[in-house]
């Protein structure tokens, strides 16, 4: 080959390479979703290849937080709104102009996109319970309708429920709780729920999963678990409490990203008509933020923007990611850890309940002070202080000693009341 | 053995730089920052803060109560088999044998999957056992699962090194015994069992070192107060900065290496020589009607635990809806097509990742044995017991150390290390070098050194003799070693986790991970969970078939 050939060679590869971007989206989203994204991304711009890095929300922001600048990858794409706040307060997010035009600025009284312009809400979510309808009927259960329903003795190891530390969406459920029933009111729902459960799965994937092959009866879902498993024909039902929000889930370009181009190409992708339709698809099955869309769903598809939804509880984002840090960790020392424990207090409460068929009882009472009420009230998660230690930097050695002691003192003051109220509402008359 | 040349110490040092690299660099890193402060200096304060937390400490006696009971429960499954097929002349030895390979080809955290399906709380088991009797049993409920999954993985490791020290066994001594009048059972613990306890040993620190290490099992049964999750955890969701994730992992090396180095001492402690050894081989005695009905009743019990996990995956692969019900009810084959289209890129990085690992493997392997076997090179032994060591490294450990050590590393072509196909390649050939060693010293010390002498005298060059004579007559156990490699690369999943940047990197193991974890997704899980048991049965038949090729009488160099 002569060398004007080689050349001629290398300017025919060299745009080609220029070209072809990789775009690289970290996500906490199912494989069926970012399969389809995958497909109908490459198929509308074949120089570009969409790369999937499936993370869960919290190692997702501690990937991006440990990439070097100029090597991050392109576009964050998650649920929980928190998680844009975190990262974007890092100086991680970088705004994106543009967008579809027909997509509006609110869902009831919530900003579908971020005011300062660094995310966008690419789909919205509820948050709900889903039931094996098998599951319950062998077991005589009666179907929930709230979450009050949950944290009634009749479900005493029947329900599911992920991790807020593990699971985005399932902080989103949690502080939803919270938000609209109040902080002492909310824990003791949520830990009367918690009590009830049979495991506390590692992955918000397992709840669902877990109620689709009738491992557990009723979890705590985020929607579109519950409607695409229903869609794709598993014995499930899904229905959503009026303690709801509808939040956004949302996308954003990275800040050093190595081809922020690329990246908003896919964000514009995933905006516009086209892509917003791709939601619709059975194994999909989550609310587009583009409200025509909705005409082309199929009959009894829940619509937000119609009122199909009773969503009575207006998100605070600012008061969520504020105290993110405490709920998040509270929930670990009080559930995650100590869920065996947990789960024998409710169950001794229940039985003595039923022993002393609705008699009034102190102890009884006091048992239930003990395990339903959170090891830090509405005064101390109002403190300041509180919430800056743990927002702390990790590497500041003193903060992290004195946050691992507040943990500690949490974990064994909760071990604690649980061993006491079994013992309590074992012998409670 | 022949003189040192210079070539001989280049390679030697080019060995020994790679090891350093990847597996003692990484290594002491991760040691180092488990007991550095932020300015660098020695300080015990991870390690307090680690004993601080009642979680840290309930992780640890988990992880510890969990080894030891699957150490239990696997022997109490293997003891019985190992004694049967050696002394009792019947026709379920087959059975045994195949036993010993069908729980090893399925990866541990793919079969739990399966079992909960089939154990779980609405498994098949418990659903007929609720139907008849009103009663569940909580086999997979929290640890008892990481359990039960564990023994049925890992017994194999016991049945086998034991079936081999029985083998050896004089059966003069237990003719002494029997006319000393002992005999049953008393017969067994007195004379059998401790002489054949070396290899009782060997299989059972492995099991507990594996067991102790196991991180994808715990993860898909939802089980994180363990020491392996929490590692795991604490890397993933506070970052690489968090010193607790270290301590664990030191702990885990240091348990490791204790459990190796004690079953080690053990056997050297003792005298287990034993006088005539060769041509009397134990006399099989027949089973008694009774004795055969109990021997065939407990093969047959073990035989359908170890085959449910298979069965299982089997049919959630072909299951269209499995809910609730002891059967799936409907069947497709949908999800093996969602497989080959979606996920071709993932069996391909399989071959790939597991293919250059084994080579690799084979390559340092056949170097290293010819170092150690054929020259007289100062400190050849070093580089063996390096590659031993690599042995007691969990995946979990290599992994976070690779990803600290290689954090920023650029390398022209490849880019970012950590973030690179390179970086399983490495990860899996250095933890499966020890496999692929003994497979090459196996084979070359089978090959006389007249063959090399005579090719030398004829005036080959000395890496034309290696080329030529050697390399060619040790062919069967460097395949064998590159099988081995290979298989057990295929299934691993701890590093793989961990080292997994890219979905388009990931190989099969992480791919059944990420579908375990989606809705309508555990079909095309074990889709693709069938197609890697195949894959590693297939390699495990074949490899058993080079060995098993090779008997003693033909071995090379003794015909001459």
């Amino acid at each position: 080959m002569s060398p004007s050939r080689i050349a001629f060679a290398a300017a025919l590869l060299v745009p080609a390479l220029a070209l072809a971007d990789t775009v690289t989206v970290v996500t906490s989203f199912p494989k069926e979703l970012t399969a389809a994204y995958k497909k109908a991304y490459e198929a509308k711009h074949p120089g570009d290849k969409l790369e999937i890095l499936n993370k869960n929300t919290a190692a997702g922001i501690a990937y991006v937080r440990e990439q070097p600048a100029g090597s991050r990858p392109e576009v964050f794409w998650a649920s929980a709104p928190d998680a844009f706040e975190v990262l974007a307060s890092a100086k991680l997010l970088q705004k994106v102009d543009g967008g579809n035009p027909a997509i509006p600025d609110k869902v009831g009284s919530y900003p579908i996109n971020d005011p300062d312009g660094l995310y966008k809400g690419q789909a919205l979510a509820g948050y709900g319970i889903m039931w094996n309808t098998r599951y319950m009927a062998a077991n005589k259960l009666p179907l929930p309708k709230e979450w009050a329903d949950l944290a009634k003795p009749v479900y005493f190891s029947h329900v599911a429920i992920s991790s807020p530390s593990r699971s985005g969406t399932t902080h989103l459920t949690v502080e939803t709780i919270l938000q609209g029933e109040g902080w002492m009111n909310g824990w003791a729902q949520l830990l009367a729920i918690s009590g009830n459960s049979a495991a506390i799965t590692e992955r918000s994937f397992g709840v669902p999963d877990g109620v689709s092959n009738g491992q557990f009866g009723v979890g705590l879902v985020i929607d579109f678990f519950g409607l695409a498993a229903k869609n794709s024909g598993m014995p499930v039902d899904f229905v959503y409490p009026s303690v709801t929000a509808i939040v956004p889930a949302n996308i954003a370009l990275v800040a050093g990203a190595k081809s922020p181009d690329g990246g908003k190409r896919f964000i514009q992708f995933a905006l516009s008509e086209e892509g917003q339709l791709l939601l619709l698809q059975k194994e999909i099955s989550r609310l587009p933020v583009m409200p025509t869309i909705y005409g082309k769903a199929p009959a009894g598809y829940p619509n937000p923007f119609s009122g199909s939804i009773q969503a009575k509880v207006n998100f605070d984002s600012d008061l969520s990611e504020s105290r993110y840090y405490v709920v998040v960790s509270l929930f670990d020392q009080m559930v995650t850890f100590r869920h065996k424990e947990l789960a024998q207090a409710t169950n001794a409460i229940w039985d003595a309940e039923k022993r002393l068929g609705g008699k009034a009882s102190p102890q009884l009472e006091e048992a239930r002070k003990l395990v339903f009420t959170p090891v830090v009230d509405d005064r101390q998660i109002a403190d300041k202080a509180l919430l800056a230690l743990f927002k702390a930097d990790k590497k500041d050695e003193t903060a992290s000693r004195q946050k691992a002691k507040v943990e500690e003192e949490w974990a064994a003051k909760a071990k604690a009341n649980y061993a006491r109220a079994v013992e309590l509402a074992n012998s409670a008359k | 053995m022949t003189r040192v040349t210079p070539g001989i110490v280049v390679i030697a040092l080019a060995i020994a730089a790679f090891l350093l690299a990847f597996l003692v660099v990484p290594v002491v890193t991760v040691v180092y920052t488990a007991f550095s402060n932020a300015e660098g200096g020695f300080t015990l304060a991870h390690l307090r803060a680690f004993a601080e937390i009642s979680l840290m400490r309930e992780s640890f006696a988990n992880s510890l109560y969990v080894a030891a009971m699957t150490v239990l429960f696997a022997s109490l499954l293997a003891v019985p088999l190992a004694y049967l097929t050696v002394r009792f002349r019947f026709r379920g030895a087959v059975v045994i044998h195949t036993l010993g390979v069908l729980p090893l080809i399925m990866p541990a955290f793919v079969g739990a999957a399966a079992m909960q399906l089939l154990f779980g709380r609405s498994g098949s088991l418990n659903l007929i056992l609720n139907d008849a009797f009103g009663f569940t049993v909580p086999l997979m409920e929290g640890l008892n699962g990481v359990i039960f999954v564990e023994t049925l993985h890992y017994f194999p490791f016991v049945l086998l090194n034991l079936a081999a020290s029985l083998a050896n066994i004089d059966t003069s001594m237990e003719e002494a015994g029997q006319n000393l009048g002992s005999s049953g059972v008393r017969l067994f613990r007195k004379i059998v069992f401790p002489l054949a306890l070396p290899g009782y040993i060997a299989g059972a620190s492995l099991v507990f070192i594996k067991v102790f290490d196991d991180l994808g099992t715990p993860l898909v049964l939802n089980v994180t107060n363990m020491l392996a999750p929490q590692a795991y955890l604490r890397v993933t969701s506070i970052g690489l900065e968090d010193p607790i994730g270290y301590v664990i992992c030191v702990i885990l090396v240091l348990f490791s290496i204790a459990a190796m180095g004690g079953s080690w001492w053990f056997v050297q402690r003792r005298d287990f020589a034993i006088q005539t050894r060769g041509g009397v081989s134990a006399p099989r005695r027949r089973l008694t009607p009774w004795q055969a009905v109990l021997a065939y009743g407990w093969i047959s019990a073990v035989m359908l635990l170890v085959l449910s996990p298979h069965l299982g995956i089997l049919l959630l692969s072909l299951s269209k809806v499995w809910s609730f019900t002891v059967f799936p009810e409907q069947f497709t084959l949908a999800h093996f097509a969602t497989v080959f289209e979606d996920s071709t890129r993932m069996i391909w990085n399989t071959f790939l990742y597991c293919g250059l690992a084994a080579l690799l493997d084979v390559v340092l392997g056949t170097a290293i044995a010819y170092l150690v076997l054929r020259t007289q090179l100062p400190g050849r032994q070093l580089l063996d017991h390096m590659v031993t060591v690599a042995l007691a490294m969990p995946g979990l450990v290599l992994g976070i150390g690779y990803l600290r050590t290689f954090r920023g590393v650029d390398l022209p072509l490849i880019g970012p290390l950590t973030a690179s196909w390179l970086i399983f390649v490495l990860a899996y050939a250095v933890r499966r070098l020890p496999f692929a060693l003994r497979s090459c010293m196996a084979a070359l010390s089978q090959v006389h050194v007249s063959l090399e002498e005579a090719a030398e005298n004829l005036g080959a060059s000395r890496w034309h003799t290696v080329m030529r004579v050697v390399v060619p007559l040790m062919m069967g156990g460097i395949l064998a070693g590159f099988v081995t490699s290979f298989v057990t690369a295929a299934g691993e999943i701890s590093e793989t986790i961990l080292l997994t940047s890219r979905e388009s990197l990931a190989p099969m193991s992480y791919g059944i991970y990420l579908y375990m974890q989606s809705i309508a997704g555990r079909g095309p899980g074990a889709a693709l969970g069938v197609i890697a048991v195949v894959l590693i049965g297939l390699g495990t038949w074949f490899s058993h078939r080079i060995v098993a090729s090779r008997s003693p009488h033909d071995v090379p160099g003794e015909k001459t």
